[in-house]
């Protein structure tokens, strides 16, 4: 069952993904963005990192996908279908991707990936919130004061850039 | 661990959604949908971290930590190209990055 479940969710990434980056609509290549991210919370949740998905879900789906859909809705006409692209360009990039997939997949399989061996750490809210707030060993308290002062950053700068401007 | 299914198998479905996000990225001409692009190409990023993280050192949590502050830039990075695409449509009234060519006002 969860073989099954993993091997749907991967589809439903790759198709999503793909109808993302080809549909010729913008709101719905935002919607199947959506649904390709909500795969990747699905085998979040498979791999039991009920945190991270909760947050894949409230960040990406809940917010970011609702953050472009409201840029679409500010910047244009949502029933205005793309110019298809170029056939010589869409062949170009797309045999440019193909011998980078190519690459990388046979790089990728040549590896042998060996793991520790060790035994899997429980990973609850407990854990998480002390990780986050320890200065020893395996600690993240730099890099989490870090962030919360880039996302301050990014909040300030959002605004001055998107604010109007009242001169001449 | 997830039972009978093999790492690479994660891999493979992340290298191939990174790809199609760099497929986007280079032949979409709307500055919303390259956007897009570049989430997929961070998401894809954030499932490898987590696949190593589970099958490969399953007693530390540094690939779920680096995923979650991969998420956290992710949400600065679109709230400030949303604000640019924002005033780029204000003064230009396209986000056709064809037709965005000058850097000055």
């Amino acid at each position: 069952m969860t073989i099954f479940m993993f091997y749907l969710m991967a589809a439903i990434i790759i198709v999503f993904s793909i109808m993302s980056v080809t549909s010729r609509r913008i709101l719905r290549a935002a919607v199947y963005l959506l649904f390709a991210l909500l795969g990747t919370a699905a085998i979040y949740f498979m791999m039991e990192y009920f945190f991270l998905a909760a947050v894949q879900l409230t960040l990406y789906a809940g917010g970011i996908v609702v953050l472009i859909v409201f840029s679409i809705l500010l910047t244009g006409r949502i029933e205005q279908k793309f110019e298809p692209t170029e056939a010589r360009k869409a062949l170009a990039t797309l045999a440019a991707v193909g011998v980078g997939l190519g690459v990388t997949l046979y790089t990728i399989l040549k590896h042998p990936f060996v793991g520790n061996g060790q035994a899997a750490t429980e990973v609850n809210m407990r854990v998480i919130g002390k990780t986050f707030l320890n200065y020893g060993d395996h600690g993240y308290i730099l890099p989490f004061e870090v962030i919360s002062i880039l996302l301050l950053a990014a909040m300030v700068g959002a605004i001055i850039i998107a604010k109007k401007q009242i001169n001449n | 661990m997830l039972e009978g299914i093999p790492l690479i198998h994660f891999i493979i479905v992340a290298t191939i959604m990174f790809f199609v996000g760099i497929y986007g990225f280079l032949t979409r001409r709307n500055l919303i949908t390259i956007l897009m692009s570049t989430e997929l190409i961070l998401n894809s990023v954030n499932i490898n971290f987590v696949a190593f993280n589970k099958y490969l050192y399953p007693n530390q949590l540094e690939g779920h930590f680096f995923s979650v502050f991969i998420i956290a830039i992710a949400a600065a990075e679109a709230a400030v190209a949303i604000a640019i695409i924002i005033n780029i449509y204000r003064r230009f009234t396209t986000i056709n990055v064809e037709d965005v060519n000058q850097m000055k006002y």
